[in-house]
């Protein structure tokens, strides 16, 4: 048994095989493994006996459920209206310039990806975005230097 | 049950409580149009374009997803409905990449059609079509062009509902929105039976048929091949919706002809293996039983199902990989039939079998598929080289210019051409069980079957699954242990209700002794390469013709079928003899099921 196998049988032990485990089981191994392997999901296709397809349908349909391997960072800056008329694109081509990839793209060493993602709630205080579970808000290109420098003198 | 009233377009319709606006309408002949909506599946609600309007509502209301309701007053036709209806159009349209001229579909599509209605134009809507979505054509039987897609879902839906197979999902949103396969596979890498329901359920020309016709046409031309067609029982009994004939029509004798002006070497019946397999799969299940119930042998694997249905196939072996010995090993008449043409047939006629090619006319999408199988080369050669839909044997009569209404009765050519009713009610779900039942029991007490004029109506018609018995009395000698058994059959044709009866197979409770399953709902009049639409309605009325020609045959059993009587005595010499297995039996393989 692989990694990836325990942690979906260990998942599946504990939300039950029911169709409706199906989302918690998923966020359960994005949580460890941060994206979706396409054997993990094949491997809950196959405890949850629902078709492989079913399970991508669902985890595509979610930003938040990747299904290609991310880094270990995820920034998700927001790119509906409010945050963009507030600057969200000068963010982005800081961010860009700093890690060296595009959006979308995830660093060689695979610590940083740079995604987009729709509102977040925080339209007050924008522009915002997300780095896994944290948010930042009222962001500025000096500010996001900032946050970027400190994550890498601590990953490096 | 309550019954409510209502008034549409001014009418008033009384309907039982619950039934959408939709269908109260049709019941006094209003049409509303649809695209999403098809009566096989459950109500998705999703594109819209059966709006109308409810007095005293601001909003239109989807009247294929709202039940009516005592007291509504509903308009179906007004400006603003037509605005909306043509606004929609537009829309999908405008993101569809609308290639009429070159399209599968042309003339039997359901928004060429409503596009052509609503006389949209492309001005409202600048083109959104996505760039570079490539067709899939990796499967042997399902072709998949995304950029036809109007994303209705009804696919979707007939793969979950009526298949059970749930190959196809939803995947992304919003405008990156898709219907798709796991991970985007191509249709060959994922667990897809080819049963070709999703093609008969779409309304476009998104999903066809993966098509082989130029092939035939080149072969029929070169003056080296001798080319044989066979044309499954269903064909007969569908073909001629495609040339305007009310649907339940049969058209077997001016298909025939049709073939042979065509050009076609030979033109044989499949129904003759059809025959074939009732011998061999009658003795499979004789031997089975004795087995079972004489010497105990405990590996003996009861059910024995039926194996002539290649959708069904593929689903077991990607569903139930540890059942495969309940399986006939039976080919199904397709694959008997190749196997017998390209050895017995080319001996008796003198023919180089490498010369002859081997074309089956088919109402099935899998059975292309099949052909294609590894094992299907018992001949030395590819026992089938190509498999034809209903479909694109009407197109290929169109092609060639006659006049289908005003041909002549032919008939089918000798050596393979000859078969009984039991060989054409195969067509039909419950038919081959029939059409064992008759021959089994005949072989068993040397009588008919205990049914009225042979007609074993228990197992007929539309049920989901359906269960018989048939006791056996005053058996011959030779099949004495069989005094007094009650066989216990059950049918089911639609791959969810194939699931039913598997799992019970699966958890050892199953009660039967015989088995018939389909992959497609009513059975090959059903099947996935029938003439389109296909529903309720139109299966009820190709059944009914089906078991008209078996009432019209003056052989009804297949053990009586001379033809058949002879390829035994001058070629297989006995069932399950030594070349039947070579030629008429197969082996099953695993498959993942996820
Ligand atoms: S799917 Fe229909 S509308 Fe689209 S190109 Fe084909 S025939 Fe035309
Ligand atoms: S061919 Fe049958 S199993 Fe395959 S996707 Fe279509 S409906 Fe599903
Ligand atoms: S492939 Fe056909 S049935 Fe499926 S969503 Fe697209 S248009 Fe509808
Ligand atoms: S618009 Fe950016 S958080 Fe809502
Ligand atoms: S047909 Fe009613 S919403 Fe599509």
């Amino acid at each position: 048994m692989t990694k990836t196998n325990e942690l979906v049988k260990k998942l599946v032990e504990e939300h039950g095989v029911a169709r409706e485990s199906l989302l918690p089981v998923l966020q359960g191994i994005v949580k460890e493994e941060r994206y979706l392997s396409k054997e993990a999901m094949r491997d809950v296709a196959e405890q949850l006996d629902i078709s492989a397809a079913e399970v991508y349908g669902t985890a595509s349909f979610f930003s938040f459920l990747d299904t290609e391997e991310k880094g270990k960072y995820i920034i998700r800056v927001c790119k509906s209206i409010t945050c963009d008329m507030k600057g969200k694109c000068e963010l982005v081509r800081t961010m860009e310039d700093i890690l060296k990839i595009k959006v979308g793209q995830t660093t060689v060493g695979k610590r940083f990806s740079l995604l987009e993602t729709n509102c977040i709630g925080l339209c007050d205080q924008g522009p915002a975005m997300l780095i896994n579970d944290d948010y930042y808000t009222k962001l500025t290109p000096v500010k996001v230097r900032e946050i970027l420098g400190d994550l890498i003198r601590k990953t490096s | 049950m309550t019954n409510i009233t209502l008034k549409i377009d001014n009418v008033d319709v009384t309907v039982e409580k619950g039934t959408s606006i939709l269908d109260a309408a049709k019941k006094v002949d209003i049409r509303i149009p649809t695209l999403c909506h098809h009566e096989d599946l459950c109500i998705a609600g999703n594109c819209r374009i059966c709006v109308v309007e409810q007095i005293g509502k601001h909003t239109l209301t989807a009247s294929c997803a709202t039940p009516a309701e005592d007291g509504m007053e509903i308009k179906t036709s007004s400006p603003k409905i037509r605005k909306a209806r043509k606004d929609i159009m537009s829309l999908l349209v405008s993101e569809h990449n609308t290639q009429c001229t070159t399209c599968y579909r042309s003339t039997n599509c359901e928004l060429q059609d409503l596009a052509a209605e609503y006389n949209i134009d492309n001005e409202t809507y600048l083109s959104v079509l996505k760039p570079n979505l490539e067709i899939d054509k990796s499967s042997w039987s399902i072709e998949k062009d995304d950029s036809k897609c109007i994303r209705c879902q009804r696919c979707v839906r007939t793969c979950a509902d009526i298949q059970g197979v749930n190959a196809l999902a939803v995947t992304e949103k919003g405008n990156e929105m898709r219907v798709s396969t796991f991970m985007h596979l191509t249709m060959n890498e994922i667990v897809c039976t080819n049963c070709g329901q999703c093609i008969t359920h779409c309304p476009t020309g998104a999903l066809t048929e993966r098509r082989y016709y130029d092939e035939i046409w080149d072969a029929i031309d070169d003056p080296d091949k001798h080319v044989v067609v066979n044309t499954a029982p269903s064909v007969r009994v569908a073909l001629g919706e495609m040339f305007g004939y009310e649907v339940g029509t049969q058209v077997t004798g001016q298909m025939v002809t049709a073939l042979k002006k065509m050009g076609f070497d030979a033109v044989l019946d499949t129904d003759f293996a059809a025959d074939l397999t009732i011998i061999e799969e009658g003795h499979e299940l004789l031997a089975r039983l004795k087995a079972a119930l004489v010497d105990k042998d405990p590996n003996i694997k009861l059910p024995m199902i039926t194996s002539c249905s290649p959708g069904w196939v593929k689903f077991i072996e990607h569903m139930y990989p540890n059942h495969l010995g309940h399986l006939s090993t039976c080919k199904s008449p397709q694959q008997m039939f190749g196997a017998a043409v390209k050895t017995y047939y080319a001996e008796k006629k003198g023919i180089d079998p490498s010369k002859i090619v081997c074309v089956a006319g088919m109402p099935c999408a899998a059975k292309k598929y099949e052909a294609n199988r590894p094992e299907m080369r018992s001949s030395g050669y590819q026992d089938i080289d190509a498999g034809l839909t209903t479909r694109e044997i009407g197109h290929m009569i169109k092609q060639s210019g006659l006049d289908f209404k005003d041909l002549e009765n032919g008939e089918f050519d000798s050596l393979m051409g000859e078969s009984t009713g039991a060989g054409v009610i195969f067509g039909a779900t419950g038919g081959v069980m029939e059409a064992a039942l008759r021959t089994v029991y005949a072989v068993i007490t040397g009588r008919p079957v205990p049914f009225e004029r042979l007609n074993i109506t228990p197992v007929r018609g539309l049920k989901g699954i359906k269960e018989a018995g048939i006791k056996f009395e005053n058996c011959l000698p030779e099949y004495s242990w069989l005094e007094g058994v009650e066989a216990k059959v059950a049918i089911a044709h639609g791959l969810t209700n194939a699931r039913v009866i598997m799992d019970e197979v699966a958890a050892g409770t199953s009660p039967y002794h015989f088995i018939e399953i389909m992959a497609c709902p009513g059975g090959c009049i059903g099947g996935g390469g029938q003439p389109i639409p296909t529903t309720d309605a139109v299966r009820i009325k190709r059944t009914e013709a089906i078991y008209k020609e078996d009432m019209e045959k003056p052989i009804r059993m297949s053990h009586e079928n001379p033809e058949i009587t002879e390829i035994y005595e001058k070629f297989l010499k006995a069932p399950l003899g030594e070349k039947s297995h070579k030629l008429l039996h197969t082996k099953y393989r695993t498959r993942k099921r996820y």
